[in-house]
């Protein structure tokens, strides 16, 4: 019976697990079918309409002080938007903390703004009816990157310790279910559960598939999705308590799978099973 | 009001290739929500334009997914052209947008 349970939970965390971009020439034939289908519903993916709504979020001034987030510091300089999103998580003096792109967007919308944190995280997460502005806007800036490589910022002390802190994170065995990342996402071989495969995070040469194509489009239901979404999904499947929306936590483990993938080429927001 | 569409319009010889991403919720009536029932609200008809000329048309359903893509090909285009797409769903809303031919 626990095993035929905790069958069930890898499964469910493989079925949400992003698109590895490492298995695009896949010898193994169902995921190279996989690939081929990816690749035709890449050639138009409704992403873009989050895209084009982000970037309007982004210049028209809104919020209760009616103001822009033109004005939005993403690490270069006040606006820069283009290169900011492969260059996060990185950290940020006014806040003395690190941040990835979603929670630096949203304490933008918060000190710029003027919007209430408690009621942006509420219901943070898109779903079948409504998609959060902070993930349409992030869906923008990420896009702004498309084409460049992952260079998160590891210069500053506390950008050291976020690295340190994301990967003991990723390694921490607990829970009901005795469970870690790396209980999936640290393993070699080219293991799959179903159709979905299992890339190690913990390597440079497949870190990337946790980092790439977020913020994703998911065909299942049609909603935008972020990492903040993705990771606060996978300590749910772990049956963790699920981290808060934009905390310090979601940033050192992000800082860690996007330190891990550095120097890869980010393809921009994804499309998903 | 809606959100706007994505239109993409590329010609090779004389032949265009049009690809437009609509954003809507293409409700099927069958969803429930709350323990209500969320009702049907799709996309009924497309018509698209080749400077002002009608060249294409589509009556759909709510078989199709949310936020549709559709791709069709236009004879006789050239770069600099203008195509508008036009969708108006059952609840009476509707939404054009235009881009150039490329």
């Amino acid at each position: 019976m626990r095993q035929a349970l905790m069958l069930g939970v890898a499964a469910a965390i493989a079925a949400a697990a992003p698109w590895p971009q490492a298995m695009a020439q896949s010898e193994d034939p169902v995921a190279a079918d996989f690939d081929k289908f990816r690749a035709i519903m890449e050639e138009a993916n409704p992403a873009e309409l989050f895209e084009a709504k982000g970037e309007q979020l982004w210049k028209t001034p809104g919020g209760p002080k009616k103001q822009s987030l033109e004005k939005c510091d993403l690490g270069l300089g006040p606006g820069v938007v283009k290169g900011a999103y492969v260059q996060m998580p990185r950290y940020f003096a006014d806040v003395d903390r690190v941040m990835d792109a979603e929670a630096r967007i949203v304490h933008c919308m918060v000190t710029l703004q003027g919007f209430e944190l408690d009621k942006l995280d509420d219901k943070p997460f898109s779903s079948a009816t409504k998609t959060p502005d902070p993930v349409s806007i992030t869906t923008y800036v990420a896009a702004q990157s498309a084409g460049m490589k992952f260079a998160p910022s590891q210069s500053h002390p506390k950008e050291k310790e976020a690295y340190e802190v994301g990967k003991e994170i990723f390694f921490y065995r607990a829970g009901a279910y005795d469970f870690a990342c790396a209980s999936c996402h640290g393993l070699d071989g080219g293991k799959r559960i179903r159709t979905q495969p299992l890339p190690n995070f913990a390597k440079p040469e497949t870190a990337a598939s946790a980092v790439m194509g977020w913020p994703g489009y998911r065909m299942t239901g049609g909603v935008m999705h972020t990492l903040q979404w993705r990771l606060n999904d996978c300590f749910r499947q772990q049956r963790f308590p699920e981290p808060d929306y934009t905390s310090e936590m979601l940033s050192n483990l992000i800082t860690y799978l996007t330190v891990n993938a550095q120097g890869q080429v980010y393809k921009g927001p994804g499309i998903k099973r | 009001m809606a959100d706007p569409m994505k239109i993409r319009a590329t010609v090779q010889g004389d032949v265009a290739d049009v690809r437009v991403l609509m954003a809507h919720p293409m409700e099927t009536g069958q969803r429930s929500q709350g323990g209500k029932k969320v009702p049907l609200h799709f996309i009924q008809s497309i018509t698209a334009q080749l400077n002002g000329k009608q060249v294409f048309s589509a009556d759909i359903s709510q078989a199709i997914s949310r936020n549709p893509v559709f791709a069709f090909k236009v004879k006789g285009a050239k770069a600099g052209d203008k195509i508008s797409v036009t969708w108006k769903d059952n609840k009476g809303e509707s939404r054009t947008d235009e881009t150039t031919v490329r």
